[in-house]
């Protein structure tokens, strides 16, 4: 196998790589993970309100920083991504009450097409307000490559494997370990059952909406710095993050945060050691979509869910 | 001579054992009754047996060959059908069109092994004379459960007792040679309970064996010529009707123990 | 004048054939495809590469079209529509931008992201299709939707057909009563694939280039839009959702106003119908086409009393 033709180093370059990517990748994962783990339904719209947030986190660094780089940009950055957060919080808790409450006890169809159409207003809304052209997200830092022995290290990539780390405990604590969490958890396993025990449900699913919705924004933000900020950027990263969560197991969280660090590492290896061309890297993603819904759709940490006849 | 029996079969899900090491057996001609407190395990036998659900372990037999494991519509194939506890109709067919579905797989299959597929392709095709054979048998079925003036009718729109004669007749027409019946009288008044009785024997007398898994202890007690008792996945008792209502276990089941 | 409106016919049409196989597959047999795209740019490179490449001629070209399509709709529906609803959807997306994908990728056939011009426009029946037989094609094209229509209608009408909206109704049960739903789903994704394949291939003579960047998800939305808007599983429907959204998409150049209505409000206004039609309508206008059997029980009754 190609790998074999990899010195060590190189591997480990390479995994490192994937780290990075795969934080991206889950970080947004956990939005589409979280909203079908409660409502059995897959917010095709999510990349769209992660862009929103990013362009919203664009403009807040611009009016508090400027053009240039001082020491304090990072601080600023690290503000407006949390501003960035609270604004996709705001539309997706905003997009689940206006276009997919009403289709709750609907057939699946329904809610489907409403997130598709959100998803194209949302994109062609961006285009409009904000051009087609994309926006330059300047480092708030200076991005030089570390060498940690053969292995390089940018501080980009350590920003986003940090940011990513704390959200991604933060959000484990939450989940696991408060009350809000135990209602969230309750409400993903029976929600009929939860609301007869008193969960707001409502409030439940706009809050799993929210910090979703956050979640993937700061993910937005992290990669902007890189990949430049337009109108369709949720596309490709909202489609691969969702190969994550149900590579990793739809609505499981840990298989969210699984699946899209393996996804990163699974394609930056692809790319690397098989040799695969990097336009058909997107194809890694896809490919691993259809291998895991053909063997094990219910993903690698999912439950196989039974059908009660 | 027994038609179908199971022998040491399991079904457990994750944790729960459903169905613990049953010998179930029925007697060609008989009508038998499946009992048990709810949760027993009833309707996941019937499931195991028809295969919508695979054993964990254990065997059927039907007709001396061993059909475990095989997929629900081979099984239906051989003679085997069945209605579901909570009325499985196709909503948006309406009712001649849902027995029609129980007809359908009556019709030819020229095309054996892989070429299967070309199966679809030929029903596609297919004569006009073997649609009107369809429209016939699943019409006469329709009047032998009585409810050919509902033909045009969709299920959602009947009373429960109709939708269920709708889900007989639909089985009926697969003309079965084992028929399986899951809570038929559930939400029935005593009236149609008789009437229920009084299809279950003229379905008898075609020579068709019938299982039913019933909660109503009059129905069962008056038809059956045999009853198998679960409780907690486990076969408890398995006799005659008369055999039944003395056996003490069963009784506990039922009753609980006396304080 | 004559000109653009001619133009739109021909989109109504090539859409009409796509918007009523996938009524086939996702209105009757509830299959939920979001790949319909990829069976259509499939057609359509199969005939553009055969005939520059291959000196095909028409005919031919549109046969091999719609087979390959077929074929590729039966090697992909096998593994795929064991799936459950959601998961199946998910696939067919995945399989749809890995075609586009393969597409843009695989230059040396299709030439890439450049896509392939040159196609010829076709002889019929002695006359050599072009610019100036702009209704040739209306005409032409219009036969295979008659086409189209009319084979959707037998399946529907038949013990197929039936089977077909009894899956869609509860496989589970459709199973216990003897029948493979896998198998028949099958068949109907690759006939509903055949047809987008033809599709793909008039769209290649018509436009006489193909480029891989019309064949995207975008474009399977839209097709399913088509069919949800007249109703699911109401072939009438489906045709007038087409022409609704063709119009719609190109109502901008037909009342003029291209330089003051921006690019994305009709994008825009395109999404918020569906949310809204989904929320006041999710049965489309026309609803489910429902089969009488009147006529038959009559003829029942008929030859009991004879």
């Amino acid at each position: 196998m190609g790998l074999f033709h990899l010195s060590l180093a190189e591997m480990a370059q390479h995994l490192w790589n994937g780290i990075t990517v795969g934080s991206i990748y889950a970080l947004i994962a956990l939005g589409y993970t979280m909203v079908y783990g409660i409502l059995k339904f897959i917010n095709f719209a999510h990349g769209e309100i992660l862009m929103m947030g990013t362009y919203a986190g664009y403009f807040f660094y611009l009016a508090l920083n400027g053009d240039g780089v001082y020491p304090w940009s990072l601080w600023l950055f690290l503000i407006s991504m949390v501003g960035a957060m609270l604004v996709s919080a705001f539309v997706g808790i905003t997009v689940e009450r206006l276009a997919y409450r009403p289709l709750r006890s609907a057939p699946r169809l329904a809610p489907l097409l409403s997130a598709i159409g959100v998803s194209i207003i949302l994109s062609n809304l961006a285009a409009f307000l904000f051009g087609t052209k994309s926006k330059r997200l300047d480092y708030p830092f200076q991005n030089e490559t570390i060498l940690l022995g053969s292995l390089a290290i940018t501080p980009h990539q350590i920003l986003i494997v940090v940011a990513a780390v704390v959200l991604m405990v933060i959000l484990k604590v939450f989940v696991d370990y408060t009350k809000l969490g135990k209602a969230m958890r309750a409400t993903s396993q029976n929600i009929n059952v939860a609301k007869l025990m008193g969960i707001n449900t409502d409030f439940i699913i706009a809050l799993t909406f929210g910090v979703g919705s956050a979640l993937a924004a700061a993910a937005g933000m992290l990669v902007a710095l890189e990949i430049k900020i337009y109108p369709t950027m949720g596309t490709l990263a909202g489609l691969k993050a969702f190969v994550a969560a149900v590579f990793g197991g739809i609505g499981n969280i840990s298989g969210a945060m699984l699946g899209g660090i393996l996804l990163g590492i699974l394609e930056t290896f692809g790319v690397a050691a098989l040799g695969i061309p990097q336009g058909l890297r997107d194809t890694v993603a896809f490919t691993i979509l259809i291998l895991i819904l053909l063997f094990k759709p219910s993903g690698l940490l999912g439950k196989k869910e039974r059908e009660k006849v | 001579m027994k038609l179908l029996y199971t022998s040491c079969l399991r079904k457990e899900f994750g944790g729960l054992v459903a169905v613990n090491d049953v010998d179930f057996e029925v007697e060609v001609g008989s009508i038998t009754g499946l009992i048990g407190p709810n949760g027993a395990g009833k309707t996941t036998l019937f499931n195991v047996i028809t295969g919508l659900d695979e054993p964990t372990e254990g065997f059927v037999f039907f007709q001396g060959k061993d059909i475990t494991g095989l997929p629900a519509y081979r099984i239906a194939r051989l003679g085997i059908a069945r209605t579901f506890q909570n009325i499985r109709l196709f909503r948006e067919l309406n009712v001649f069109e849902n027995v029609m579905i129980g007809r359908h797989f009556k019709g030819t299959h020229p095309f054996k092994g892989p070429l299967g597929v070309l199966n679809a392709v030929y029903a596609l095709i297919n004569s006009r004379r073997e649609e009107r054979d369809i429209y016939e048998n699943s019409w006469k079925w329709l009047e032998f459960v009585g409810i050919e003036r509902y033909h045009a009718e969709l299920p959602g729109n009947l009373p429960y007792g109709i939708q269920r004669k709708v889900e007989i007749a639909r089985a009926l027409a697969m003309e079965p040679v084992l028929l399986f019946l899951d809570e038929p009288a559930a939400g029935m008044n005593p009236v149609e309970t008789e009437d229920l009785m009084e299809l279950i024997r003229r379905i008898r007398d075609l020579d068709i064996t019938v299982v039913l898994i019933e909660h109503d202890m009059k129905l069962v007690m008056n038809i059956c010529d045999a009853v198998t008792v679960l409780n907690y996945g486990q076969k408890i008792a398995a006799g005659t009707p008369a055999e039944i209502q003395r056996h003490p276990q069963v009784i506990e089941a039922y009753l609980g123990r006396e304080a | 004048m004559w000109n653009f409106l001619s133009l739109l016919v021909v989109y109504v049409e090539i859409y009409a054939i796509l918007a009523l196989s996938l009524n086939l597959i996702a209105g009757y047999t509830g299959l939920l495809s979001l790949c319909h795209a990829a069976f259509y740019a499939i057609g359509a490179y199969v005939t553009a590469v055969g005939m520059t490449a291959g000196g095909w001629n028409f005919w031919f070209a549109l046969l091999m079209s719609g087979i390959m399509a077929s074929i590729l709709g039966f090697f992909v529906g096998l593994p795929t529509l064991r799936l459950k609803g959601d998961y199946l959807a998910i696939a067919t997306l995945g399989f749809g931008e890995v075609v586009k994908n393969v597409i843009i990728n695989w230059d040396s056939l299709t030439r890439g992201p450049n896509g392939i011009n040159g196609v010829p426009a076709p002889v019929v029946f002695g006359i050599q299709f072009g610019f100036d037989t702009r209704f040739g094609y209306v005409l032409l094209y219009a036969v295979f939707v008659v086409l189209t229509y009319a084979v959707v209608w037998r399946v529907v009408h038949s013990r197929f057909g039936r089977a077909l909206e009894a899956i869609r109704e509860d496989e589970v049960v459709v199973g216990a009563m003897g029948i493979n739903a896998v198998k028949y789903k099958v068949v109907a994704f690759s006939l509903g694939a055949f047809f987008a394949g033809i599709a793909g291939s008039l769209w290649a003579i018509y436009n006489q280039s193909v480029a891989p960047q019309t064949f995207d998800f975008m474009l399977s939305v839209m097709i399913l839009c088509m069919v949800v808007l007249g109703g699911l599983g109401n072939s009438l429907g489906a045709l007038m959702g087409t022409v609704v959204l063709v119009l719609l998409s190109e109502a901008p150049r037909l009342t003029g106003l291209t330089s003051v209505v921006p690019a994305q409000f009709n994008q825009m206004f395109f999404g918020l119908l569906l949310i809204v039609v989904m929320i006041f309508r999710p049965q489309g206008v026309l609803g489910r086409k429902r089969i009488s059997y009147e006529n038959e029980v009559a003829r029942i009754l008929e030859r009991r009393s004879m």
